[in-house]
């Protein structure tokens, strides 16, 4: 090996021995945390199976040590991207020395291989916690989920170890480094990643707990409680990862789109779909011990489709030339884990699946039907991105032919699905248990119904014929939101109001979780409406001075100057825009020129508003003079992010509730195993 | 690390989509041009549309769009000359005919699909079922969890 003692640049290092040691190290610990893994997966199973505690009692030290590793060896990279350490291949690929500090850091996962590295971090992360929180586990049940959690990782460590290795070295150590793609040097980039991949690895969790329950050959209440928080971790950080990042499309791509129905963006929301299916599905497990086979059915589908998502960004199959890693090396790699783990549990599930009888009884028209109309809708819609996402591959390889499959089929196919479960949703979640009659539960939500309609047929008259969809959205914004405040209302009881307001703020935070959530979704669905069908544009060659209108705005270039920034060149507009004779200020959109990357990007301006946002882009120089610009008025824009960020809350409410947290969870659990064997 | 295929997109295609001068003058012409403008693909880039790339390709065939209508061309014929020259690849939303039929159906399809297991099932929960008695090996742990070893 290269002396590594000696700084790539011939000067001395300034302190310290070690210090170029703390990445070999990392490379090091690494390797070690896929043997560890190996162990974490065969010993404990093993163990379970013949009931031999000292075995079993192996799951906590390795999966504790496994993550213990993967942290350094994720700190160790994260100090060769923060130092400018030029000798590893991927630094110089990824980092320069004149990239902002924050850029630095978010540039460990801005790329395949760090990323995969944070993603097997996070993978035994959730075998630690299963480890450190799961003393209310049965100790055979809780032994097996963390093997299986260890099986998952010595697959994806294999395949970073053998097919992605971050830490390998260059020969020769350029002068600086090739920049971080600038589209990503972004704030709501940089952190969109590390949710998302929370989101996608925390599905694992839910996955093991469906193995270990199969191994084991029984699924009762308590496993239902036990899944449900992991899946709720999950999923809340996904809906967050996957609100940042169509939030940094819709300011950075510059023509403030919030949703391409890309393969890459589809490969993050079809896990999201199934998750929030098994979320509701655990529920009926947990109160009612029925739909238990199909919940386990989705906590594997729901971690498969995690999987195939990988595959997808990463293989470049779907996405040809220009992908992210288009290695196909790679995609048969994942390919491969993908098959053996949705194959393997598949099996064991078609094997395994009789022995879980329900004891449930219910009618259709009870809490338990709505939860299952609702898991048809959620897994149905999850179908149809599936299959307009791969059908490109299938028409090619089956039919010979070369097919699209844009937005417009995506938003014809997928939306009738979320419009039913909007109108579904207010009436199931009041329906009780068990045994519900529809007129009953609607009492309180005629008055809700009358006023959602009420406002959408408003929101008709108010605009100038053209679209349908805007006094839909309201419709069925105002449905979910007022429905859920409905709901809350009745949970509150009988009397007068002082005393039934004291009781909705008793109400466990389980019940305030599912409110908020819901009512977060009828905020994103009112925005997405909104802004689809209310979005104003104006597209025109402008020279400095000059004012226009657009909508009720008017809109003046005052100037173009050009400006350098750390590490890019910019033009930058002055664009001053009036509404009703009242300044808003001076909007600063660039067009940003990365000389290291050799790349432009487009930053718009955004006056930022709670009913419209306004959006001005600044485009080339034309050759008569003037200035190419474009301005656009988004109305309810922030709604969209805001409701997911009001959904993740929801999640974060249901999840501090007492029944989750850990003693009353043993104490329960301890109560609930015995008399459901 | 999902946006990153966007990304690469706009390597080729750093800003964006109709240019001022491209525009024709009439606005209802030109919003239909805009319309049609979303439904094709640009056939260099990766799953873009003309309306959103950059590509000089694009830029050409958003000019043949304003061409043909202003020709006098109705939206379908438009999108036919296309898909004579281009192939159904540069269709953004795939005509329901043939094969693509499958594609579809499947969301409708398997909506009936899960809708009568759904309701085959919750026929089946309604019946409240007669107490089963238990099991060898359930009576087996039953014994063992009433014998005086703790467990």
């Amino acid at each position: 090996m290269r002396d590594r003692r000696a700084h790539p640049l011939g000067a001395p290092v300034r302190s310290g021995y070690f210090r170029p040691m703390i990445v070999e190290f990392g490379h090091f610990a690494l390797l070690l945390a896929f043997l560890i893994a190996i162990v974490q997966s065969v010993v404990p199973l093993v163990g379970a199976h013949k009931g031999w505690r000292g075995w079993m009692a192996m799951a906590e030290p390795a999966a504790t040590t496994q993550f213990l590793l993967l942290a350094y060896a994720f700190g160790a990279l994260t100090y060769a991207f923060v130092t400018s350490d030029f000798s590893l291949r991927l630094v110089t690929l990824n980092s320069h020395t004149l990239k902002p500090m924050l850029y630095k850091v978010t540039g460990v996962w801005g790329n395949h291989e760090g990323s995969m590295l944070l993603w097997c971090a996070i993978l035994a992360l959730f075998g630690a916690m299963a480890a450190w929180f799961g003393g209310n586990l049965p100790p055979r049940l809780r032994a097996r989920v963390i093997a299986v959690q260890g099986a998952v990782g010595v697959a994806f460590l294999a395949f970073l170890i053998f097919t992605s290795n971050p830490f390998l070295r260059l020969e020769t150590p350029p002068f600086d480094g090739q920049d971080l793609n600038p589209l990503l040097q972004d704030p709501g980039l940089a952190f969109h990643p590390p949710f998302l991949y929370i989101g996608y690895v925390g599905l694992s969790i839910s996955f093991s707990f469906a193995v270990a329950a199969l191994i084991e050959g029984r699924v009762d209440a308590a496993w239902g409680r036990w899944v449900r928080p992991w899946t709720l971790l999950a999923w809340l950080n996904l809906t967050v990862g996957i609100a940042l990042g169509s939030w940094w499309a819709y300011y950075e791509l510059g023509w403030g789109g919030f949703w391409f129905w890309d393969p890459v963006e589809n490969a993050s929301f079809m896990p999201w779909l199934i998750a929030a299916a098994l979320l509701h599905s655990a529920i009926v497990v947990e109160k009612r011990e029925a739909l238990k086979s199909w919940t386990i059915l989705l906590a594997i589908l729901a971690f498969g489709f995690s999987l195939i998502g990988a595959f997808i960004v990463r293989s470049g199959v779907l996405t040809s030339v220009h992908a992210f890693a288009n290695d196909p090396d790679r995609g048969v790699w994942l390919l491969v884990i993908t098959g053996i783990f949705m194959g393997g549990a598949l099996t064991l599930f078609a094997a395994r699946s009789g022995v879980m009888t329900a004891r449930g009884v219910f009618q259709p028209v009870s809490r338990e039907g709505a939860l299952v109309m609702n898991n048809v809708l959620l897994a149905v819609s999850a179908f149809v991105v599936f299959v307009g996402t791969v059908w490109p591959l299938i028409a090619e390889i089956f039919f010979d032919t070369k097919m699209s499959v844009g937005p417009p089929f995506f938003d014809a196919a997928f939306t009738p699905f979320m419009v039913a479960l909007a109108v579904i949703l207010p009436v199931g979640a009041i329906l009780p248990w068990k045994r519900g009659r529809l007129g009953r539960a609607m009492a309180p939500l005629w008055g809700v119904a009358a006023l959602a309609i009420a406002l959408g047929a408003f929101v008709w008259t108010m605009q100038t014929g053209r679209s349908i969809l805007a006094p839909v959205g309201a419709t069925l914004g105002a449905w979910l939101v007022f429905g859920a405040l409905a709901e809350l209302w009745t949970r509150g009881g009988r009397g007068d109001a002082a005393s039934r307001v004291r009781r909705i703020l008793r109400l466990p935070r389980a019940d305030w979780g599912k409110a908020v959530a819901h009512a977060g979704f009828g905020i994103t669905t009112f925005g997405v409406a909104a802004l689809t069908a209310w979005t104003i544009e104006d597209i025109r060659v402008a020279q400095e001075g000059e004012s226009w209108t657009v909508g009720n705005y008017e809109v003046t270039l005052r100037s173009v100057d050009q400006v350098e920034g750390p590490n890019y060149l910019s033009t930058m507009a002055r664009i001053e825009v009036i509404d009703n004779g009242r300044s808003l200020g001076v909007l600063t959109p660039e067009k940003r020129v990365y000389p290291v990357a050799g790349m432009p990007t487009t930053e718009a301006a955004i006056d930022n508003g709670v009913t419209r946002d306004v959006y001005v882009v600044i485009g080339d120089p034309q050759d008569g003079g003037g200035w190419a610009v474009r301005t656009f008025i988004k109305p309810f824009a922030n709604w969209i992010w805001a409701g997911a960020i009001i959904m993740a809350i929801g999640g974060i409410l249901s999840l501090t509730d007492r029944r989750f947290r850990v003693a009353a969870g043993a104490r329960k659990a301890r109560a609930a195993a015995v008399p459901a064997e | 690390m999902k946006r990153l295929f966007l990304i690469f997109w706009l390597l080729a295609t750093p800003v964006l989509a109709v240019e001022p001068q491209e525009m024709l003058s009439d606005p209802a012409l030109e919003a239909r041009a805009q319309a049609l403008d979303h439904a094709l693909r640009c056939v260099q880039c990766q799953s873009e549309s003309i309306a959103s790339s950059n590509a000089q390709w694009s830029a050409d065939a958003r000019k043949l769009v304003r061409e043909l209508i202003v020709e006098g061309r109705s939206d379908d014929e438009v999108l036919d000359f296309f898909v004579a020259r281009y192939g159904e690849f540069v269709l953004m939303r795939p005509k329901a005919e043939g094969a693509n039929l499958v594609l579809w159906l499947a969301g409708p399809g398997l909506l009936i699909l899960g809708a009568g297991i759904a309701v085959s099932y919750l026929r089946r929960r309604s019946a409240p079922e007669a107490p089963t008695a238990l099991s060898a090996e359930e009576e087996k742990r039953l014994a063992e969890l009433m014998g005086d070893k703790p467990t």
